[in-house]
């Protein structure tokens, strides 16, 4: 079976949580022997992995003719794609688009990541997927978060094939509830179109179902997974020194410090326990329009000196972040799924979550609170960092626990979901 | 001829309340009232009442044919007798019939056979008194917290006097052998044991409405059926459950109340008898010994300590908790015992385990094995400071114990000395009033001083009585530093 995928980012270049699951799925389909998958991107950087998949370079597609010799197609690609298939998708070029921003090869460029003029690169990213649905044979389209919605429903309506679509977050999720229209526009005409709808979690799915007005029926949930930590990431966690000797405790909130992430509960359960006890230290990681207010916030209570705030971390850092940390928090208002969590459990953190994030559904070996009770938190908190026993057998639960949950799994579950559209 | 001998534990647990590690060090009540209130009420209306006026009217209609014994927590008197004290009306009005034993067990319905053998000897000892004080009859059987049993805990309890304890009738434990005898402990053949039969008792308590059950509607001449075709030799029927199971886990709409009361008459056509524990003690002989290396208790599949003991975490709070056990013991003040008795229910540890305990589990307030332990420990934590700061850590518990009897025999001693003083001042004064009225005028003035400084010593000494021991201190000290 072949797929066609639309994705926004890929490993190594991780701009949000999207390329970790987005490396997942495809390496879980891979494993299941008989799934091809086609991969676009935006904005390719020639380095990533493609034994999973075939990565097609969005910003190498032509979408106007223009008449280059083959050594110089393969000079300005380099290696994110080959000439060949560039010249396969120049015979397919279906309409007049001089009109657009085009280079010398009739391609656009992509910023990559998440720029300012995001609707105008989702818009572009769509008239290239024309290109390439006229081009590629496959199965089925599977489409990555409302970025790709619109990329999506054109390669459906060029090949006729079913549409199936990831829903990694809503615009609920992000805004508390004050939705973008313009991003709910995209969204929910995505999900009107799709042939079948795949959640993060049980709790998107009941947003889609409630906010977005669709069929429960073509909605499932299917579950995020981990990858085993690769062996320069297990040596940085091994260097973990003992709970005993850990004189001061440390208590990590890891994620974009935004008003979906929860922040300022964290503040509020850690002014609690500083209140007790003085040998726990917060440490904020990441970064966020709400990163000063909580500087600030952290300074009225008086526990300024107690809290941290590093910065953005990614790659190893944040493993970093975890050999160092006593406990992790995601005290999320809204969280889809929340891969974090997964991984500090990974690195023997326990962790504290909230009951509104996607991974509670999925997670047992952890403490579960509501985001609001910071009283819970609070206690829970105090509570790893003072009962030892706590503390370990949520270490070597949780481990275990993360360990069985894996992308194999979710590859054979996507795969038959796959088989069910198809059947329709 | 077979004998049933029918036992129903009465406990019910003592909630704790909602305790954050904020609170620690600042509120020293631990209980959740209205969840007990609510709790006690409920279970007293929905099964303890119609289940004990069902066993009224047995014994009326059968009289000395129907037997039936219980054993009653300390914790659970102390709730039924703040909020439901018509249970312990009903269950005197049953004694009073004379076919019903009281068991003795440990007060808290805790765990501490395992853990500390002073503490067993001491919970024992007052749940028996309280019997006592109830009941009119000191017990002689004794049966632990959910049936916990072991070769060494066998030993303790034989050695503590009593004739009998009852025990689970564990597949692990008895292999070939049937639990339709009597077994005596091997450590002490004067301990003898009866054995739960689970099958038949859970057959009641258990399944009696399940309707998904291949034996259901269940009758009461089927059970006994099952009872007088088992082997000619097989003459001890032990079924033992919980009161609650008639009630609520089984619903009265179950007419389980109806099969049990029909339950004698059936078993008397087929010559089967009814007994209670130390009936059966007396009358039978024990066939073995039996041998139980390791704890087994009633509970779960695994009929062993797994599910109160079973994780780091409770295994943790368990430590913990009997850490100051001697500390508890050497001190007398009635708030802290009360509180000790309350949190060593088993209970408490059984919200924290993590086994696979199903959906439809009870894990009172909290949601998750977590949440009870943190909980559980922001109480222990407190309880543990409470205990600590009534006397200085740096001494052993031994020479404690010594210090504080030293003090106690003083402060008998000041008291005698006291009433002695009041007795001679009281004599001196009836000298007194001949010499007064000689020269009234300066009496007058001396005899108001001198009765107010005497009735001004004794009045300390008294109220230091009632008063916890670092008051007594001040007196006792001079005298101890004297020497």
């Amino acid at each position: 079976m072949k797929v066609l995928m639309f994705g926004w980012e890929y490993p190594p270049h991780v701009f949000g949580g999207l390329a970790t699951a987005n490396y997942g799925i495809t390496h879980g389909l891979n494993a299941l022997g008989d799934m091809e998958t086609l991969l676009c991107l935006p904005r390719p950087f020639g380095d990533e992995e493609q034994d999973a998949c075939k990565i097609i370079g969005m910003n190498s597609v032509p979408i106007a003719w223009r008449d280059v010799n083959y050594d110089y197609v393969r000079q300005r690609l380099g290696n994110i794609m080959s000439p060949d298939d560039y010249y396969r998708y120049r015979e397919h070029i279906y309409a007049d688009f001089n009109y657009m921003h085009v280079n010398d090869l009739g391609c656009m460029e992509f910023a990559g990541g998440y720029p300012s003029n995001l609707t105008e690169e989702i818009n572009n990213y769509s008239i290239i997927a024309g290109v390439v649905a006229r081009t590629e044979q496959f199965d089925i389209i599977h489409a990555h978060d409302w970025l790709t919605y619109p990329a999506g429903i054109h390669a459906k309506q060029v090949s006729g094939k079913p549409l199936v679509i990831h829903v990694h977050a809503t615009d609920f999720d992000r805004s508390r509830g004050n939705v973008n229209p313009t991003v709910y526009g995209i969204e929910r005409n995505g999900m009107d179109n799709a042939d079948c709808i795949m959640c993060v979690s049980e709790l998107t799915r009941q947003t889609v179902i409630n906010h977005y007005g669709q069929d429960p029926a073509k909605c499932f949930a299917m579950h995020n997974a981990v990858y085993p930590l690769a062996p320069e990431l297990q040596e940085i966690v091994a260097q973990r020194l003992p709970y005993k000797e850990r004189k001061e405790k440390v208590i990590t909130f890891l994620g974009r410090i935004t008003m979906q992430k929860g922040p300022e509960y964290f503040i509020e359960a850690a002014k609690r326990v500083l209140e007790r006890t003085n040998n726990v230290r917060f440490c904020f990681a990441g970064s966020g329009d709400m990163m000063n207010d909580m500087i600030n916030m952290a300074a009225a209570y008086g526990i300024a000196d107690r809290c941290h705030f590093p910065g953005f971390m990614k790659g190893k850092q944040v493993f970093e972040i975890f050999r160092d940390s006593d406990v992790y928090v995601m005290p999320s208002v809204s969280e889809p799924f929340g891969i974090s969590p997964l991984e500090a459990m990974q690195s023997g953190v326990p962790s504290i979550i909230s009951k509104q994030s996607g991974c509670a559904e999925i997670l047992d070996k952890c403490i579960k609170t509501d985001y609001w009770d910071i009283d819970a938190m609070a206690d829970a908190m105090y509570s790893l960092c003072t009962n030892d026993s706590l503390h370990e057998y949520l270490q070597v639960e949780g481990k275990k626990e993360v360990d069985g949950i894996t992308w194999e799994k979710v590859g054979e579950r996507i795969r038959k979901l796959y088989d069910q559209c198809l059947a329709r | 001829m077979k004998t049933i001998c029918l036992y129903f534990e009465i406990h019910q647990n003592v909630h704790l309340k909602r305790y954050r590690f904020f609170e620690i060090g600042k509120d020293h009540y631990y209980f959740d009232d209205y969840e007990n209130e609510r709790g006690i009420t409920d279970t007293a209306e929905r099964s303890y009442i119609p289940a004990l006026k069902t066993f009224l009217e047995m014994a009326k209609m059968y009289g000395k044919a129907f037997k039936v014994a219980f054993s009653i927590s300390g914790c659970a008197i102390e709730l039924l007798e703040q909020y439901a004290p018509e249970v312990i009306e009903l269950l005197q009005e049953l004694n009073e019939t004379g076919c019903v034993e009281f068991l003795a067990e440990p007060y808290s319905h805790g765990l501490s056979s395992l853990a500390n053998e002073d503490v067993f000897r001491d919970e024992v000892a007052r749940q028996a008194k309280k019997m006592k004080e109830l009941f009119g009859k000191k017990p002689t059987v004794l049966r632990n917290s959910s049936l916990i049993y072991s070769d060494d805990i066998g030993g303790l309890v034989a050695d503590m006097g009593y004739k009998g304890m009852i025990a689970e009738g564990a597949k692990h434990v008895l292999g070939w052998k049937s639990p339709h005898f009597l077994y005596h402990c091997n450590q002490n053949p004067n301990l003898k044991l009866l054995l739960r039969d689970y099958k038949l008792s859970d057959d009641i308590s258990l399944r009696f409405n399940d309707s998904s059950w291949n034996e259901y509607p269940l009758f009461a001449d089927t059970y006994i059926d099952w009872i007088s075709q088992l082997p000619e030799e097989e003459k001890v029927i032990n079924i033992f459950m919980e009161l609650c199971a008639l009630g609520i886990y089984q619903p009265l709409s179950s007419n389980i109340l109806e099969f049990i009361k029909a339950l004698p008459a059936v078993a008397k056509d087929r010559g089967i008898t009814f007994a209670t524990p130390s009936e059966i003690i007396a009358k039978s002989k024990s066939v073995a010994q039996l041998d139980v290396p390791y704890p087994m208790s009633w509970n779960d599949e695994e009929r062993d300590t797994s599910c109160w003991l079973g994780n780091v975490m409770q295994r943790e709070a368990f430590q913990k908790l009997y850490s100051v056990a001697e500390r508890v013991l050497i001190c007398k003040d009635r708030r802290i015992t009360q509180d000790w008795d309350r949190i060593q229910a088993s209970n408490n540890f059984r919200f924290m385990t993590t086994k696979n305990m199903g959906t439809g589990f009870y894990r009172g307030i909290y949601d998750s094995p977590y949440d009870a332990f943190t909980n559980y420990m922001n109480i222990l934590g407190d309880f543990i400071n409470r205990v600590n700061a009534l006397y200085p850590l740096d001494i052993e518990n031994d020479e404690l114990n010594a210090l504080l009897t030293t003090i106690r025999n003083q402060a008998d001693e000041i008291n005698v000395k006291d009433a002695e003083i009041n007795r001679l001042q009281a004599r001196l004064s009836k000298f007194e009033p001949v010499v007064k009225e000689e020269k009234k005028a300066p009496a007058k003035k001396a005899a108001p001083a001198k009765k107010a400084a005497p009735a001004k010593k004794a009045e300390p000494a008294k109220k230091a009585e009632p008063k916890a021991a670092p008051a007594k201190k001040a007196p006792a000290k001079k005298p101890a530093a004297k020497k």
